[in-house]
């Protein structure tokens, strides 16, 4: 097995040590940072979120493989440009205003890391300028919006509405997501996405990429 | 009927089996050594730093119907507004964790103990819910000590966000109740602080009171259903 393939295999099985130790010894090998982020890091979790999208693994064992891919990540940094990190694409996310729910948003957050992509992660009870300037300034791709509460789904609106109004909605995509929200509010707000859950949420934001 | 004080952490503590649920995982489906761990250490986490306490008041039904219309935004019809009529008696109720235990699911994510900060997340919601039965069956003890119960009383715990009562009735609830006593405060958009917290009334009556039919226009988007096991296990106690 080669060490891209074992830091592939430990990450699978959340072995944060192990996927520590390995990525050191890839680029003690003189394997290019880029490469053991791609072929390494980013292909197990691309592994763990596709058995986790099967329902063969569950949430704690995709909790454990991010950990395994931050301790991975934590070693390659140094060796990796701001612009090499967010080839993949760029997501803004976070909790609407007035809403202090984050879990699912942090899961989100996790599981489009693992996938790749640069997030900007703005926490909670973001206000929609916020999430519009924060977009804007860093040229991100997608802003991603998580609420809990039906009181504040209108933020995600106010969100779309002023993407809109800025004229950045033929670069930056909105994509929606919540125990409340559902795909016909989206496209009641003219958000271009809605997902249920975060290994759902990595496939919207990945088509919306690709389609931009 | 009034009370307010803190509750043991052991009355509230989650069996694993709940947490794995609440995680995702299926019931009897195996878990690894590492899942299990995390688990544990959420629940110990849980036991160490939770600082469960609740807060009840009872109510009179003309009362509760005004609290109930709150800002006029219930769904029409909905089961609430022909159970809590047929009530024997009812009463407003709120429960905490506390705020450490939010501070330090926080911290767990930020420090990348991601497996750690779900299985404390998880924990905290469930013993959150038993909290909030501890409490409802806290204000049935009170009735029956008061000799205002008969063999078929039980007790019903309804929220608002859920069943068809909506989420800004929590403001019209807090103005009645006061949960800042107990440490809780109301925002804005009527989310609660602490976030694990639960508020609502106790509907206090014969376990057919509350039978209803999950067929209305809400129940398509309810993705729980769990009222089904509410009212059986309740009516459960009646065989």
């Amino acid at each position: 097995m080669s060490t891209l393939e074992a830091i592939a295999s430990h990450l699978e099985r959340g072995e944060h040590d192990e996927v520590r130790a390995l990525t050191e010894t890839a680029l003690a090998e003189s394997l290019d940072a880029v490469t053991i982020l791609d072929q390494g890091l980013i292909a197990g979790m691309q592994i763990v979120g596709e058995q986790f999208r099967k329902h063969e693994i569950f949430l704690p064992d995709v909790l454990m493989a991010a950990k395994a891919m931050n301790a991975g990540l934590e070693v390659l940094e140094p060796h990796l440009s701001a612009a090499e990190i967010a080839s993949h694409g760029k997501v803004v996310i976070g909790t609407v205003k007035g809403d202090l729910h984050d879990i699912g948003k942090n899961l989100v957050g996790i599981m489009l890391a693992g996938a790749g992509f640069e997030v900007i992660d703005l926490g909670k009870d973001v206000p929609p300028e916020k999430f519009v300037d924060t977009a804007a300034e860093s040229g991100a791709d997608v802003i991603g919006m998580s609420a809990l509460l039906t009181t504040t789904m209108p933020g995600m609106r106010a969100v779309v509405d002023l993407v809109k109004e800025r004229g950045l909605d033929g670069s930056v995509r909105t994509v929606i997501g919540g125990a409340p929200v559902t795909p016909e509010y989206a496209a009641e707000i003219g958000a271009d996405g809605y997902s249920f859950d975060a290994a759902n949420a990595v496939e919207c934001v990945k088509r919306l990429v690709e389609e931009s | 009927m009034n009370w307010r004080g803190d509750i043991h952490i052991e009355h509230v503590m989650p069996p694993e089996a709940n947490i794995l649920r609440a995680l995702g995982v299926p019931p009897g489906h195996a878990v690894n050594n590492r899942t299990r761990e995390a688990v544990a250490a959420g629940l110990e986490e849980l036991r160490t730093i939770a600082e469960p306490r609740g807060v009840f008041a009872g109510v009179a039904e003309s009362e509760f119907a005004s609290i109930y219309e709150g800002e006029g935004d219930n769904a029409v019809p909905s089961p609430l507004a022909e159970i809590f009529p047929r009530a024997d008696e009812l009463a407003l109720f709120a429960v905490t964790l506390g705020t450490p235990v939010s501070e330090r699911i926080a911290e767990l994510f930020t420090s990348s103990e991601y497996a750690l900060g779900g299985a404390l997340d998880a924990a905290a919601s469930e013993a959150a819910e038993m909290t909030a039965s501890h409490v409802v069956q806290t204000v049935l003890g009170k009735v029956r000590h008061a000799g205002r119960a008969t063999d078929e009383t039980r007790a019903l715990g309804y929220s608002p966000g859920y069943c068809g009562w909506n989420l800004t009735g929590q403001r019209a609830l807090f103005a009645a109740l006061d949960p800042g006593a107990i440490g809780i405060t109301l925002s804005d958009s009527c989310l609660m602080e602490p976030v694990k917290s639960v508020s609502g009334v106790v509907v206090i009556g014969p376990a057919r009171i509350h039978d209803f039919n999950d067929d209305y226009d809400f129940c398509a988007e309810c993705a729980t259903r769990d009222c089904r096991d509410r009212i059986r296990r309740i009516t459960e106690l009646d065989v």
